[in-house]
């Protein structure tokens, strides 16, 4: 078994397409059955983190400019670790993922282990 | 109480509290020492008591006994000789001068440092259950063989190594220093709860054994919550898990001590003060920000104390499995999980959820497909049950499916 990392994007800038705060209220239960049903399956490494919308980008000249996102409208709202036999599994797993529902996308990225050389 | 009640009950009781004084007085390596002098205590206690009646303070008569004996024990010059370090760990050279403190603080603060000295990790969490049942709550071999369902000398043997594990690794008598203690306290907990699911879970049938290792968990939980440095939200906590499982302990056997599942069983039965008293446990373990594994299970067993099926109770417990599968996997939370789901969510969910399951050499596994295919298809339930009866171990177990499938 390895492990992947899933990142979740969405769009945090567009005011159209951001969920109210009662679509987010209601995104509670799909999340946490998501990470239930993955848990069930010991196939959860570690819940990750949930990330602020807030942030800031430190520039090569050193400048801080504000949000979270470099160049793009899509930014980081957190992520977990799972564990599966290969990153098409990992990207079956991603296919529960919430944040699809809103028109987010699920990164998958396999992790480096101490002794992987490739 | 009379003398053939009195002893048994003063043995479980005051016997771990006369061993955690006198070892914590003489030290890691002397173990033996200290487990001699109480088990000589109680031997003299059932000669003497049966001639001369009972004395007018039982448990004082212990303490003077075997005060005098650990300093009859003292004196004795080989001891002395053959055993410098024993010398030093005393650091006095006049038996006379030794003290030993018998006072109920002493006494408590003994047995608290004793729990964790047991369940330390150079040990294997098996053998600090051993250990525990044996020292801290006075359970000869011959008991804790019939509670592991295994033989008297290999738990023989499992106890002598634990305690040359502890002799070896030089442990040191006493709390861990405060900013330790949540984490050593951990395996303490950890320890109490294997302790008190082998006795509600064991698969042994004695009864009366079993239902007496719970009491001792508890009752050492009740020693964590009542010192102010161990008083931590977790072991409220499992406490209160403890409180409301113990709950159905006269509800879940029948007459033949043939287990009764949760569904079939008598409520009336049901133990409304232990109920109580864990919802008071419940509301203390909830201060702070700590959620541990233990928070999520009392909170299941909480709302498992009420029969009354709500979409609320089935979606509270269904997150509440959420939660615990994040912070542990194990296959019994993996399989309840997918039960609350379908009583939340439906069985067409919860079916598609445990076909992904990896669980198929568990007998619970097919037993719980045969249950969320019995109101749609009568066959497909009953081969569930089949597969599930060739997997299951004990005949408790297959007697309940051999009930299931005859109902298909």
């Amino acid at each position: 078994m390895k492990e992947f990392l899933l990142v979740f994007r969405r769009d945090f800038v567009t005011r159209e397409v951001q969920p109210s705060p009662e679509q987010l209220q209601n995104m509670m239960k799909p999340w946490q059955d998501w990470m239930g049903s993955l848990g069930a399956q010991n196939k959860l490494v570690s819940s990750g983190n949930r990330l602020a919308s807030e942030g800031r980008v430190v520039k090569p000249s050193k400048a801080i400019i504000n949000g979270p996102y470099v160049e793009m409208k899509e930014a980081i709202g957190g992520y977990i670790i799972v564990k599966a036999n290969s990153i098409d599994e990992a990207a079956e797993l991603a296919k529960g993922c919430p944040v699809l529902q809103i028109g987010g996308n699920v990164e998958v990225r396999t992790v480096v282990g101490a002794d992987d050389n490739t | 109480m009379n003398q053939q009640e009195l002893l048994p009950h003063l043995f479980r009781t005051e016997y771990r509290k006369i061993i955690s004084v006198l070892w914590k007085r003489l030290g890691i390596e002397h173990i033996e020492i200290a487990e001699d002098i109480a088990s000589h205590t109680f031997l003299l206690a059932s000669e003497t008591w049966g001639q001369k009646g009972i004395p007018k303070n039982p448990t004082a008569w212990l303490y003077t006994v075997s005060k005098n004996k650990m300093l009859d024990l003292l004196k004795h010059q080989r001891i002395f000789n053959e055993n410098v370090s024993f010398e030093l760990a005393l650091g006095k050279t006049s038996a006379q001068e030794i003290e030993i403190d018998l006072s109920d603080k002493n006494i408590n603060d003994s047995q608290l440092q004793m729990m964790f000295v047991i369940c330390n990790p150079c040990i294997s969490v098996q053998d600090q259950i051993c250990l525990s049942l044996n020292i801290l709550c006075g359970f000869g071999s011959e008991e804790i063989a019939d509670a592991f369902l295994t033989n008297r000398e290999s738990i023989y043997k499992r106890l002598a190594r634990s305690k040359e594990k502890l002799r070896s690794a030089q442990i040191k008598i006493g709390l861990p220093p405060q900013v330790e203690i949540d984490k050593r306290l951990d395996t303490v907990l950890t320890t109490l709860y294997l302790l008190f699911s082998e006795g509600y879970y064991s698969t042994s049938k004695n009864e009366p054994v079993r239902k007496e290792l719970c009491l001792e968990a508890m009752r050492l939980n009740s020693m964590l919550t009542e010192n102010e440095q161990t008083n931590t939200p977790s072991a409220n906590a499992l406490l209160a898990l403890m409180c409301f499982h113990s709950s159905r302990f006269e509800a879940r056997a029948d007459k033949h001590g043939d287990l009764i599942l949760y569904e079939e069983q008598d409520e009336a039965l049901w133990n409304k003060e232990l109920i109580q008293i864990g919802e008071y446990y419940l509301n203390r373990a909830s201060h702070g920000k700590q959620l541990s594994k233990f928070h999520l299970e009392a909170a299941i067993a909480y709302w498992h104390t009420n029969k009354t099926d709500t979409t609320e109770k089935w979606e509270n417990i269904l997150q509440l499995y959420n939660k615990l599968l994040q912070i542990e996997y194990s296959p019994v939370a993996a399989l309840n999980r997918t039960y609350a789901l379908a009583k939340a969510n439906g069985n067409k969910v919860a079916i598609a959820e445990a076909e992904k399951l990896d669980l198929k050499d568990n007998h619970f596994y097919f037993t719980l497909l045969g249950e969320l295919f019995k109101a749609t298809d009568h066959e497909k339930a009953k081969s569930y049950f089949q597969k599930a009866l060739l997997l299951a171990k004990t005949d408790s177990e297959k007697q309940i499916i051999l009930k299931k499938i005859e109902r298909c």
